[in-house]
């Protein structure tokens, strides 16, 4: 319980980071904490095989992404969220205030929906479950999954060509 | 044992924050981020609720989930380098071609 209190407030102030700093590249090393912490909650519910893909999908690829476009376009600091010496108040403009109330009313009905729900017991039984290994893993994607899985590897395929597609520099006529 | 609903809060929070800041920010790579941050708030639900109901279907989701979210990345900032070429900017305010 103390580990998951860490770990959770971690990811939240990691992501609180991603959405306040004001330079993009503090927000992808914020969004990598946010990523490695989750690595961590999910082997605490018996993902072990899923933190691995975390971490090398996520914090090795995409972030590594992310820094190489900041890095190609620049990261100065941008102003979108007010300039530095303006007061909170003065900053929250009216789309930013519907914003607000909408994901507050979002976190409300979602907390609520929660608390209230069946879903307070924790199960123990965890050696039923595999333990989250690649073993287990593999039995049932590559036989109740192997359409998916096919369409998965079909989906990377496509979404390379498009990547590299659109990165071409245009023609000069 | 944590119980699974301090999870599912924890997702709900995070996803939450991934909201606000895709309502908020208005530069395409912070949004970008924050689209990332949402699709690993559900993942981090289905890898709670895969133990709650000891199903490992709920891992295979996040599998996809994960496939999905790199190929979305790769295309999505191949987009973005695309439109910082054509119109050199990154907040998407100045984005507005298709407005008549």
């Amino acid at each position: 319980m103390f580990l998951f209190v860490v770990f959770a407030l971690i990811a939240l102030a990691a992501a609180v980071g991603v959405i306040t700093s004001r330079k993009p590249v503090y927000s992808a090393l914020f969004l990598l904490l946010n990523f490695a912490t989750l690595a961590a909650l999910y082997i605490m519910v018996e993902a072990q095989f899923l933190a691995a893909v975390q971490i090398i999908v996520y914090a090795g690829a995409v972030i590594v992404l992310f820094l190489f476009v900041v890095m190609l376009i620049g990261g100065g600091e941008l102003d979108d969220i007010g300039g530095r010496n303006k007061k909170f108040l003065a900053r929250l403009t009216w789309p930013r205030g519907i914003a607000l109330v909408l994901g507050l009313g979002l976190l409300v009905a979602v907390g609520y929906g929660l608390l209230s729900g069946q879903l307070m017991t924790a199960t123990n039984d965890a050696a039923a479950f595999g333990q989250g290994s690649v073993q287990a893993i593999a039995a049932v994607l590559y036989t109740d999954y192997a359409l998916p899985f096919e369409l998965a590897s079909i989906l990377l395929l496509v979404g390379m060509i498009g990547a590299v597609a659109l990165a071409q520099p245009p023609k000069k006529d | 044992m944590v119980p699974t609903s301090y999870f599912l809060i924890l997702s709900a929070l995070l996803f939450t924050i991934g909201t606000l800041g895709v309502l908020v920010r208005r530069n395409v790579l912070i949004i970008f981020m924050s689209v990332e941050m949402m699709l690993n708030a559900v993942n981090l639900s289905f890898a709670a609720l895969a133990r709650h109901f000891l199903d490992l279907n709920g891992q295979i989701f996040m599998l996809m989930v994960m496939v999905v979210a790199a190929a979305e990345v790769a295309v999505g900032l191949a987009i973005v380098m695309a439109v910082i070429r054509n119109k050199d900017t990154t907040n998407i305010e100045d984005v507005n071609l298709l407005k008549g």
